[in-house]
Parts: structure tokens; sequence; C-alpha cells
């Protein structure tokens, strides 16, 4: 039985060449602007998510011209803080999670056999408030008393001292925060109901496993961030006074609901990442992935730990000591399940038989610096230490070797392991390398000196700073350049491959990957399943069965 | 072990590390001044081994195979998935290697919120962008700013197109009026903070401790030897943020007894309010004593000054404030309009702003800024306010 219905032309000129193509500018503008189909609304997530990452990447490069050199030399302090707050937000809600949401989008459904998202056109809503969102916390910038500089934290009074722009990221973060719960809405809808009734949930890939529990908490806490930027409004413009002591209410308060919030944020951008390195180490070591069992088991203990560990952020805010020691405790916990997974991919590679091409490079890239970064939060772990490295250049290293080498790492290996499979066409492997080995380089110049600046006592979010600090940080500015340039480098690779790469038409671009996406046709077709395909099992590999 | 795994760090590190309070290409902590600090010092060395070793099984593990199990050099897969010993066993062993670690962290911690029995209390109080030190019990209480020279800073500091130009010794960590403490005694601080969220910070002495307006924390910190221990505040807190340094000095108790008197303080308690101290009123006695004519021109020049210490960080050296926190006073309703309402602002500042009293300048002072600002940036008002009209 034909399933798969690949009835489609297989032209391999363009991405979107079916139902007649799109041509000229006004057609392929409405095309995406209204279409359902989950391939596209996932290519607009992805490039919605690099537009981002370069506009929070230039605001990362005026910080670190900044900080060059001792003295203000570029811009004033104001504005500095501005630059911190709006790289910390645009990174999270507009590169880091959109990005990811990019790619459950385009590997949901091919890889559990549905036939697009449950809710098409709730996909394409949750998408087109994106850019509305983006468009106020840019243009934020450009009111008289320009964006927030509360920090992307906006803690609270601080927050409540700002101009308009503040108004506008909280509205920014409504729109960016009912994205987020649609999107997960529909993951969790479409891996529960739409999954090939032949997978069961526990041979699911784990890149679903980790999107699926990532969809739950999603759902979690979403909603209490919104809660907090929304009392920061009303304290604002309203006369409420939750924040505000002179009226009942505490600033600390703000913390608790924020944390509670951005921990499990964290692995929200965490767990995805798990998900990709999970797939592609497998694939490029040619032998089924270690633990699976134990894979799962770690990714929804690691979600429920998220959600007890929050004020770990609040060491020094004058907590009781018995409220420090459960956090502290709590938060050390999770370096076990976090570090089962590091074990099992080892394990993985062990005894594999190894190609090192550029997808496997940034995977192996993320496992080391991702362990390098959980050491680093095992050291904030420890309470007492903590308060020296609380709001340091320590912590700011720490988040970065999460968040940097750890998500955007994964995303780099995901965009060049699924890209044959999504056009069709291969990237250039010496680029790719190359991409992979100066960011690899840069990125650890910028980031490795930053736990020695922070350890000798310099405070993050300054403008300025004493003397000592003057050599670690010009060889961070100039590792940051480095790093910014070589996206440069990505960009081109992924438009070279669009464009010019070398035509691929085997199903199984790579020799070990093994998922249900891998058994289609390349370029995988428009509408991938019309029927949920029947699927035999050769052991963790299915087999589409005709 | 505690002493052991110190040598055995030093060993490695002796020539990397640097002893200094905070050296160029510094790679560990500032060196401790305090208990607390070199059990800090202590847990990060312990737990950096700890990782360490860690990490270099698992990556050496890794790169072993990275190494020896490659496809082009032959190598078949093996296809083993899954061994519940060895999951157990991983499972079991860093919980151990954690509890290891919770043990000195766990009496560390008890040990650091315990802030009974102080020798001395002080209140901190953190305000934009300064720090206020209250000796509650010796009548001696003052204001703690920034003492680097703006010029050093450069132009984007002030509002100008000025160069940067730092230079001095403790750039950016060096105040005018330095918190002094007796060595060997335990200080408690009482923290609180005028408008937003502030932290206090002074890594030698391993104590940071939030600030936040309408709570009052506690922290304690007790310095080992005599020294000058330079901070920052901790907590973004607004443009200048990075322009709040804490300076503490620690000297002997009858040194310490001498500097309160100095400051007009009693070494015994007192119940009577604190008596302000400090640049304010010492220059202010001078000046209130000095035989000079109060015109026009001595009261522009002294208010310029004034004003760029106390009021330009937030209405700006050109008088045109930064929105939306802090008004313009350039041509602005207060500065033109009526005298009385202006000196009452200056003086009790504004509930439910981020104007701030300033009851503890001088007379001369407050005279000089109500005056500059009245006759500066084209608010030609030609008021002249004499100290007399000042009725704090």
């Amino acid at each position: 039985m034909d399933v798969t219905l690949p009835n489609e032309g297989h032209h391999d000129t363009s991405h979107d060449d079916h139902h007649g193509k799109p041509s000229g500018f006004r057609a392929v503008a409405w095309h995406y602007l209204t279409t359902t189909n989950h391939k596209d609304i996932g290519t607009l997530y992805l490039w919605f998510a690099f537009i981002m990452f370069l506009s929070g990447g230039i605001m990362a490069l005026l910080i670190r011209a900044e900080l060059f050199q001792p003295g203000l030399q570029l811009v004033e302090p104001e504005f500095f803080n501005q630059l911190t707050t709006m790289h910390g937000l645009v990174m999270v809600f507009g590169a880091i999670m959109p990005a990811f949401t990019g790619f459950a989008n385009w590997q949901v459904p091919l890889m559990i056999g549905a036939s697009d998202m449950a809710f098409a056109r709730l996909n394409l809503w949750s998408f087109w408030l994106l850019p509305m969102a983006a468009l106020l916390l840019i243009g934020s910038f450009f009111t008289p008393s320009g964006a927030t500089a509360a920090g992307w934290t906006l803690y609270a009074p601080l927050s409540t001292q700002q101009g308009v722009g503040m108004d506008m990221a909280i509205f920014a973060i409504h729109l960016m925060g009912i994205s987020s719960i649609m999107g997960a809405i529909n993951i969790i809808t479409t891996i529960i109901n739409m999954r090939a009734p032949d997978m069961p949930m526990m041979r699911m890939p784990l890149f679903i496993w980790t999107w699926l529990i990532t969809a739950f908490l999603l759902i979690a806490v979403m909603p209490v961030l919104a809660g907090a930027v929304t009392m920061l409004l009303t304290d604002r413009h309203f006369g409420t006074t939750f924040f505000n002591a002179a009226g009942g209410g505490d600033p600390v308060l703000y913390q608790h609901i924020f944390w509670f919030f951005g921990h499990p944020e964290v692995y929200i951008m965490a767990l995805p990442a798990f998900g990709i390195v999970s797939s592609v180490i497998p694939a490029f070591a040619r032998k089924p992935l270690f633990g699976y069992t134990s894979m799962v088991y770690a990714t929804g203990s690691i979600a429920l730990l998220s959600f007890i560990v929050w004020a770990h952020h609040m060491f020094t805010v004058g907590l009781p000591v018995t409220g420090i020691l459960f956090f502290m405790y709590a938060t050390m916990i999770i370096a076990v399940p976090t570090g089962v997974k590091v074990f099992n991919w080892v394990a993985t590679m062990w005894q594999g038989s190894m190609t090192f091409e550029t997808p496997m490079l940034f995977a192996i890239g993320f496992i080391v610096l991702f362990t390098v970064g959980g050491f680093t939060g095992l050291v904030l772990s420890i309470a007492p230490l903590d308060v020296q490295l609380q709001d340091t250049y320590y912590v700011v290293a720490h988040f970065h070797y999460v968040l940097v080498a750890g998500s955007l790492f994964s995303l780099f290996a995901g965009v060049y392991f699924w890209i044959p499979k999504w056009t069709g066409r291969m990237y250039n492997e010496t680029l790719g390398k190359a991409h992979f080995w100066l960011s690899m380089i840069f990125f650890n110049v910028t980031f490795f000196v930053q736990h020695f600046l922070g350890l000798a006592g310099m405070p993050r979010r300054i403008p300025d700073y004493a003397l000592q600090f003057a050599d670690f940080n010009m060889v961070s500015s100039i590792g940051a350049f480095g790093f910014g340039l070589s996206q440069l480098l990505f960009l081109y690779v992924v438009i070279d491959c669009i464009r010019n790469g070398k035509p691929v038409s085997e199903k199984r671009v790579w020799e070990g990957a093994d998922s249900l996406e891998w058994d289609l046709p390349t370029p995988a077709p428009y509408h991938s399943f019309h029927t949920p395909p029947k699927l035999k099992w050769d052991g963790q590999r299915p087999v589409i069965a005709d | 072990m505690k002493t052991i795994l110190s040598r055995l760090s030093y060993l490695i590190f002796s020539l990397l590390l640097c002893a200094n309070a905070a050296a160029a290409w510094q790679l560990g902590m500032q060196e401790p001044a305090s208990e607390m600090a070199a059990t800090q010092q202590f847990l990060n060395e312990f737990v950096m081994w700890i990782i360490v070793i860690i990490g270099i099984g698992v990556f050496g593990i890794m790169f072993y195979s990275i190494v020896r199990h490659r496809k082009d050099k032959g190598y078949k897969a093996a296809n083993f998935h899954e061994n519940t010993l060895v999951e157990i066993i991983w499972t079991a062993v860093p919980m151990f290697i954690i509890i290891g670690m919770a043990l000195p962290a766990t009496s560390a911690i008890i040990d650091y919120k315990n802030t009974s029995s102080p020798d001395l209390t002080v209140k901190v109080t953190g305000i934009q962008w300064k720090w206020e030190y209250d000796y509650l019990d010796k009548d001696v209480a003052f204001y703690s700013q920034l003492s680097t020279a703006p010029e050093e800073i450069g132009g984007k500091y002030y509002g100008s197109d000025a160069t940067a130009n730092p230079q001095s010794d403790h750039y950016l960590l060096e105040v005018d009026n330095e918190m002094v403490v007796p060595v060997g005694k335990k200080v408690r601080l009482l923290l609180t903070a005028a408008d937003v969220i502030h932290a206090w910070w002074v890594p030698q002495l391993g104590v940071k401790q939030d600030a936040i307006p309408g709570v009052v924390r506690d922290a304690w910190f007790e310095a080992n030897r005599p020294g000058v221990y330079r901070g920052q505040c901790a907590e973004l807190c607004g443009k200048n943020h990075g322009f709040m340094p804490i300076v503490v000095r620690a000297v002997p108790e009858d040194e310490f007894n001498a500097w309160i008197v100095e400051q007009g303080g009693k070494v015994a308690a007192s119940d009577e309010a604190p008596n302000y101290v400090g640049a304010d009123t010492t220059a202010a006695t001078a000046e209130d004593a000095a035989p000079v004519e109060w015109t026009m021109e001595v009261a522009m020049q002294q208010g310029e000054t004034a004003y760029n210490t106390y009021c330009a960080a937030c209405h700006q050296a050109n008088g045109e404030g930064l929105l939306p926190a802090f008004p313009a006073l350039k041509n602005s309703k207060i500065a033109l309009g009526d005298i009385a309402e202006h000196i009452d602002i200056v003086i009790n500042g504004k509930a439910g702003t981020s104007m701030a009293a300033f009851s503890y300048l001088s007379a001369s002072d407050l005279a000089a800024i109500i005056t500059y600002e009245r006759n500066a940036w084209g608010n030609d008002t030609g008021d002249l306010i004499a100290p007399e009209d000042i009725k704090k």
C-alpha cells in the first residue's frame, strides 16, 4: 500500500514548487502569509529565529565593543543597559525558542507519521504573532526613553521606573507567550493524537519525547510569566502595589514569580537540544542510542525538578537558611539526570563506527561545552559559593555555555543534519566544518575567560570596569567579534545549499540515521503522509511497510 | 583534606594565581580577608577539583572513543544499547559525590546566615547611585559615592564628547567616604534601599546581600586583618549601576574609635539622631564661616560643583534629565516657578518618585544648587538664593 503518496512533482529547484509555483514577490508573500503547511511554517520560524539571532548578535557586539577597553567610548550607560536587556530578551524569546519551534514544525509530523500539525491555522497564527512581538521589542529602541533597561529579568522596582519601552516589552512578552502556549498545545495534540498507530510512546524518537515534555513545561510556565509582567503593568499604570513595599507589596515577590517561570524556561531551551543531539549522535556512530528508556525518564525528572529549584537564582536576596538549603539540595540533584544523559551519549559513541560530518561535530561540541556549563552550574549551586559568584561574569559565562554552546550548537547540528532532507540538496561540507571550528574556537575565546573575570570579582551588566579586568575583557571582545562574523558563514552555507547545493535523492541521506523521516523520499514531499503509515520495526528503526 | 587540596591547587596555579586583591590576568578569587571568604575560596577549589577529575574521566573516554572507534579506521559498530548495571552505577555514584559536596556547603551557609551577636551594627542604604552608612549606636552617618573623576570615565558618562582616560589606581573602585570598621569584630549590616534593589558586595570579605526597598535584610562580615577592601553594587540598579563602588577600611579597634570620635560620633551607645559627616558638613562649616560675600558668581560657581556631585547623576549635567524617571530642570516648572516650592522639593524630596531628600546638605550648598538650577542652561530667572533662605 502506498501510504506516502509522493504524488507531488519532484523538482528540486525550490522548496515550494507545489500546487503550481508561487512566483513573483506578491505571490510568494501571499503564500507564506496564508500557508498552513507545517513545513512552510517551520521554515518561517527558522528564518525568523535567524533574523532575531543576528539582531541580538549585533546588540551583543555593541556590548563587547564598549567593553573592549576601560572607560566609556561608544555608548552611554543607559543605552548600554538597554542593549544588555534587549540582547537577553531577543535571544531567548526571539531566537532560541522560535528556532526550536521551527524544528518541531518541520520534524514532529515527519518523525511520527502525521499528515501535518493538529491545528494548522492555529499554527500559522502562532507564528505570525512573533513578528508583531519583535516589532514591539525592536521598535521600543526608537521611543523617546528608549528600550527597557531593567535587565531581561525585568526586576521590580527598576522595571517600574522605565519608560514606554517597558510597556512595549510587556506586550511583546504577552504576544510571545500566547504564541508559545498555542504552539505547545499544537505539538502535544499532534504527538498524542496524530502519531502513527504503529508507533508506541516508548518508540518515539527522543526528539519527540523532549519536545512533548517541553510543551508541557511551556503550558505550565508561560502563563506565570504573563501574570508577572501583567502585575508589573498594573503597578506601573493602574496604582497597584504588588511589588512595592510602601503599598503592602514585596519587590522579592516578583523574583519568585519570575524565576518560577525562569527556571523551567532554562529547560525549555535545553530539552529540545537534548532531543536533537540524541538524533544526531546515533546516526553518525551507526549505533542505537544507548539507554533510551533512561533518557526518557531523565528528561521527565529534569522537567519535574525544574519546578522546585527556582530560588537558586535568589541566594543573595536574603532567604531563610532552611530555604537556601532546600533549593541548594534540589538544584544539586539535577546534576544526576543531566549526568545520565551525558553518560548515555558517550556510551552511544563508544564502539560505534563514527564519522565526523558537520552535524556530528556540532553535537560533540555540544556535549563537551554543555557539560562544562553543567559543571559551572554545579559550582553555582553551592549556596555559600554562589554568594560570591551571583551576578558576576561567572554566571554570564555559565549560561552562555548552556545556551550558546548548548542550545545554539544543537540547533546548528539540527540544521546541518536535516537540511538535505528538507531541501533535497547537500550543504558544502568543507564550509560547514569551517563554521564549526570557527564557532568552537571563538566561542571559547569569548566565554571561557569570563569565568576568570567573575571569580576575580567583575559584576555583570556594567558598561565600564576596574583596570585589573581589562586584559580578559579585551580577549573576550575579540572572541565575540570572531564568533559573530563566523555566523555569517553559516548564513552563506545555508543559502548556498538551498540554491546551488548538490542534489541528493537517497532516502537515508546519512547512513546511520534511523527515525521515520529517513524512510521518506528526499526532499520530503510537501504533503508527507496523507494517511497514517503502517510501520515495520527493524530494531529501533521504523520502516514504512507497503 | 582542606590543606592538601589548597596546597595542591596553589602548587599548580601558583604561577598564574595572584595573591593581590585583584590583578590583571587573575584566574582565581580575590585573596580572602575574612574566614567566610576563605571558606568560599576553599569550596571553589574543592568543587573545581571534583569537576576537573570527572571532566578528565568523561572526556577522556569520549576522546579515546573518537580516536579509536572511527569508520575510516574500519571499526565495526557494536550494537548494544543498554546495560542496567552500568546505568545504576552512573546514577548512584554522582549521588554520593553530590552528598560529599553538600556537606561542607551546608555548614558554610549556616555560618553565613548566622548574624547573631554582632560587635557593631551598621545600617546600609542603597540609593541610586551611592551608599549611605549609618553607624546606629555611634551617632555617625554619611554618604559614600564614586570619587573617580568623570573625565577619566569619558564624556559618555556625563554627556559630552570628551575621550575616556582611565588611569587612577583604583579606577571605579574608589569613594569619597570609606566605610571604616574594626578588625576582628563581627560587623552586622542592616541593608535596605531607597529606590530600587541594589546589592552590597565586597569579595574579600565574602559577603554579598541585596538591599531591597521597603525591606530590611541583614548580613555580617568580620575582617581578619587590616586593609582596604573594595567591591561594587552587584544588582542592576539603573543607569549608573556600574558606578557605585563600596570601599571598606578595616583598622585596629583603637583607630576605629578614634575615627568615630573624629567624625563627631560617640564611642558609647547613644539614642540621639545621627550626625551627618563627611564632605557635606565639613565643606558647609568652612564655607558658612568664610567671609566671602554671597554673590551670584560665588553661588553659581559653588552651585555648579555641588550640582554635578549630587544632582547630575539623574538630572544630567546639561539639566535635560533622563526620561522617564528623571525630569529635565531646563525650562522646568519647578526651576522657573515659585522659589519656596523649589527649595521644598530639594530639601524634602518628592514622595512616590526617585527624587530623594537632600536635607543633609549644608545650607550654603543647597542655596548654591538652587541658584544654579534657576540660572543655568538658559533658566535665566536671575534669582539669587541665600543660605539664610534655606529653612530646613
